[in-house]
């Protein structure tokens, strides 16, 4: 049974990919959402190593960890902060996606939807997020007397 | 299931006693599992700290040496802090690896690269762990 429908849905995958005439895979939303998966993994993962260092600077002394958090509130890395809560909220979402596509006996099935779910709640979360996270930037630059 | 000579061919089956005893560690397996439950719980912790630390009351410009003091005075944000610290490094370093042995061609280029990883991910945890531990909000006095 599983290995009916594993090979069905390969040939359909094939038979899409060629839909242009070229040889090369361009595969399908899953394939799209497991880059990005990837993508967003390995840059939280960079921000991480350089956040546990940047933290330690605590132990320093106030001064020093005041000095470095101002970096933060520069507007350019306050913007690379949307951009980094964003990544780190799609890897979140999407990681719940792939738990139910291997442990929901539909996950299968509806992953397709599921994909778009994930899509609509991280524009619903990250349009007001976006709007807090830059709010004090803005006035600053633009808004101040 | 006997096998018969007019088999044209025999491969072992992939858990035979044939094959060498390594190959049939579980290690991928509780890799895999790890991911999964540790992704669980970082969904949690994580957005919860960018909720609390990057949108909620003015975000990102309320952070300094005070407020860190102010949140470390509390066993439940250390211990937060403490598990997130924990399974994000194990859960990053794992998926790092991964990424390493797709792309990695070279066993040379492959084995000094997760030496690379490894010693991030050691110093990483401990500095953090330490860091959580030995806090002294008087550091400055």
């Amino acid at each position: 049974m599983a290995s009916t429908s594993a090979a069905t849905a390969d040939v359909t995958e094939r038979a899409g990919s060629s839909r242009g005439g070229g040889r090369l895979y361009r595969g399908d939303l899953g394939m799209w959402s497991w880059v990005l998966h990837r993508i967003t993994g390995v840059a939280t993962f960079f921000f991480l190593f350089v956040h546990v260092l940047d933290t330690a600077l605590v132990r320093v002394s106030p001064n020093a960890y005041d000095r470095a958090i101002e970096l933060y509130k520069n507007p350019v890395v306050n913007l690379m902060e949307v951009g980094l809560v964003g990544a780190v909220l799609y890897h979140a979402l999407n990681g719940v996606r792939v738990m139910l596509v291997d442990f929901w006996s539909k996950g299968t099935k509806y992953q397709r939807g599921m994909f778009w779910t994930i899509v609509g709640v991280w524009l619903v979360v990250m349009i007001p997020g976006a709007y807090f996270m830059l709010q004090r930037t803005i006035t600053d630059l633009f808004g101040g007397n | 299931m006997a096998l018969t000579t007019e088999q044209p061919l025999t491969i072992d089956k992939p858990r035979s006693s044939g094959r060498p005893a390594a190959r049939r560690s579980n290690f991928e397996l509780y890799s895999w599992l790890f991911m999964r439950l540790s992704g669980l719980l970082l969904v949690v912790l994580v957005l919860g700290h960018l909720l609390i630390m990057n949108i909620l009351d003015d975000g990102v410009h309320r952070i300094n040496f005070g407020f860190v003091a102010g949140r470390w005075a509390s066993p439940f944000w250390q211990l937060w802090d403490l598990a997130m610290l924990w399974l994000a490094e194990i859960h990053g370093t794992n998926g790092l690896r991964t990424v390493i042995n797709d792309y990695a061609r070279k066993d040379a280029t492959r084995f000094w690269l997760k030496m690379l990883l490894y010693t991030s991910m050691v110093l990483i945890l401990a500095v953090g762990t330490f860091v959580i531990f030995t806090f002294d909000p008087n550091i400055g006095d």
